[in-house]
């Protein structure tokens, strides 16, 4: 089978506001299969949201080669949905309008723009919210707005930077539970970046362990965990606590050394 | 009982805030009498001079003079209704001009770097003056008004689109731009609802400045309007009818800006409503 996303040598270079050069990621290779749920773990800083932007086309890599379904990628390709770190609701539409807006860029008529996002706001528990603004929604609320308004549109990747890590424990969980039924009657790849270790084992097929910056991938691991899981509670199944603890041992070099370097540059 | 302290509270509370609201009537209305009183027995007593300071009882009576037998330059309603006419024309033109400027070129970096001196350099120069330009070149009517307010206007509602459109948060436009936006939709759906709210704040402050283009435009010459009556007034050592001028332009402004806030809450309903009154 064919991967959904393919990254091979990537590497970013930003220029820095004082005219210097910042590398984000350095000789980047991930490959993502169709279908698969990816999380991706690294310090802060080691350039997991950047990886998204490259996937995306919002970005362009400075060096290597982005794929998306075997075609490299040039600009925003369609077939992407993008859950990001911020609200990124539009506060002046509606639920409604912001669920609706995907349909209606992809120049579908304004009547199935909405019945479809009718459909998508009940999907995801809001109905009845229609006709409110996101200042008066919870934030546990407007996640669930960002996240009908990212799969309105079918996408067959999904990209989402720690787009649960505003919650509480408790929305948290109930959120990914729910993230994993949608993701479940799909058939799209998930690249799912967060710092926090518990969460990535118990949503993803596999896990990425990132370097701290500038950011390569540094292992991966396959987590055989059984599915339909209940993210509230696999981590009490002694197999989570294994590939946790093996997991763990790896990041913890990456954020030890990120760690120093942030004192160091506070120093 | 316990569950009576909460009731007695919530009472409490609200006798309170009663009690505050009429501390703070009743003080305005003590405020504006100590004025007024203040000013007429002033002036009665010779403490203040009437010829320059005038008093109360003849503002009033050259107001109530100017109701009923109308002024020297025609009835009343005639004036306010054409400076009203020279402000609200040259609020709308300067508006429009400031927003379709400020977004085109808050979204065109190229444009604002080559264009930015020359507009900086016109928004140094006290505007007000271009009143005397227009008076000579659109004549004594009611054009030269609405082109002296509308500069006014045009700079302080352009810079606020402009920075509005700046300040437009990058992730909403990448998201936009992943739902599959295009141009015409990130410009109508995104950059300017998002400066929306920068426009209608400067909304406040340039309609008062509209006010003053109008009457600068009318004091540089003109047949008719609150400012000409001003002026004519002031020809005549009149300062009773210069207060009086003065008067009825704070009543046209003050009712202004109550239609402003009207206007305001209708265009950014989506925006939390802010839990303090700040403004005076």
């Amino acid at each position: 089978m064919s991967p959904a996303i393919r990254l091979s040598g990537v590497t970013k270079r930003f220029l820095t506001p004082s005219g210097g050069v910042y590398m984000a990621l350095r000789d980047l290779n991930m490959t993502v299969e169709a279908g698969e749920f990816c999380a991706v773990v690294g310090p802060t800083g080691c350039g997991k949201s950047t990886t998204l932007g490259l996937i995306s086309g919002l970005e362009p890599p400075s060096e290597g080669v982005v794929e998306v379904f075997e075609r490299p990628v040039a600009g925003i390709a369609d077939g992407i949905g993008y859950m990001f770190q911020s609200d990124a609701v539009f506060p002046w539409k509606t639920v409604l309008e912001n669920v609706a807006a995907g349909p209606r860029y992809q120049r579908r008529s304004h009547r199935d723009a909405r019945q479809l996002a009718r459909e998508w706001i009940a999907r995801v528990g809001l109905a009845g919210f229609e006709d409110r603004y996101p200042y008066q929604l919870s934030g546990g609320m407007r996640k669930r707005v960002a996240l009908a308004q990212s799969l309105i549109n079918g996408p067959r990747i999904l990209l989402m930077d720690e787009p649960f890590s505003a919650l509480d424990v408790q929305t948290r969980s109930l959120m990914e539970n729910e993230l994993l039924n949608l993701w479940s009657a799909s058939s799209a790849s998930v690249v799912f970046v967060t710092h926090d270790l518990e969460e990535a084992i118990s949503l993803s097929d596999r896990v990425f362990v990132m370097t701290a910056g500038p950011g390569t991938v540094k292992s991966n691991y396959v987590i055989d965990l059984p599915r339909p899981r209940n993210v509230a509670e696999i981590r009490f199944q002694p197999r989570f606590a294994a590939i946790y603890e093996e997991i763990w041992k790896d990041l913890r070099d990456e954020v030890l050394v990120s760690y120093e370097r942030q004192k160091r540059g506070a120093a | 009982m316990s569950a009576t302290v909460p009731v007695d509270l919530a009472r409490k509370r609200r006798s309170d805030a009663r009690r505050r609201r009429l501390m703070v009537s009743g003080g305005r209305l003590v405020l504006g009498v100590v004025i007024v009183a203040g000013w007429e027995f002033g002036a009665r007593a010779g403490v203040i001079d009437k010829f320059f300071w005038s008093q109360p009882s003849d503002i009033g009576a050259t107001l109530w003079r100017w109701i009923t037998e109308g002024t020297d330059l025609g009835p009343l309603w005639e004036q306010v209704l054409v400076t009203m006419e020279e402000t609200v024309g040259g609020f709308v033109v300067g508006s429009v001009f400031g927003v379709v400027f400020g977004v085109i070129l808050g979204s065109n970096r190229l444009l604002a770097d080559i264009l930015g001196p020359y507009i900086k350099g016109a928004n140094a120069i006290p505007r007000v003056v271009v009143g005397a330009l227009f008076a000579v070149s659109l004549g004594l009517d009611i054009q030269s008004k609405i082109a002296t307010a509308s500069v006014l206007v045009f700079f302080v509602v352009f810079f606020n689109a402009f920075q509005g459109v700046r300040e437009v948060d990058r992730n909403l436009i990448a998201n936009a731009r992943i739902l599959g936006a295009d141009n015409r939709h990130l410009t109508t759906e995104i950059v300017i609802p998002s400066a929306l709210s920068w426009i209608v704040a400067s909304l406040h402050t340039s309609f008062g400045l509209a006010l003053v283009g109008a009457v600068v435009g009318e004091l540089f010459g003109a047949y008719q309007g609150v400012g000409e009556l001003i002026y004519e007034s002031k020809n005549l050592f009149d300062t009773s009818g210069v207060f009086a001028g003065m008067l009825l332009l704070a009543s046209i402004a003050l009712i202004a800006e109550a239609l402003i806030t009207v206007l305001e809450n209708r265009l950014i309903r989506w925006r939390p409503p802010v839990a303090t009154e700040t403004r005076i």
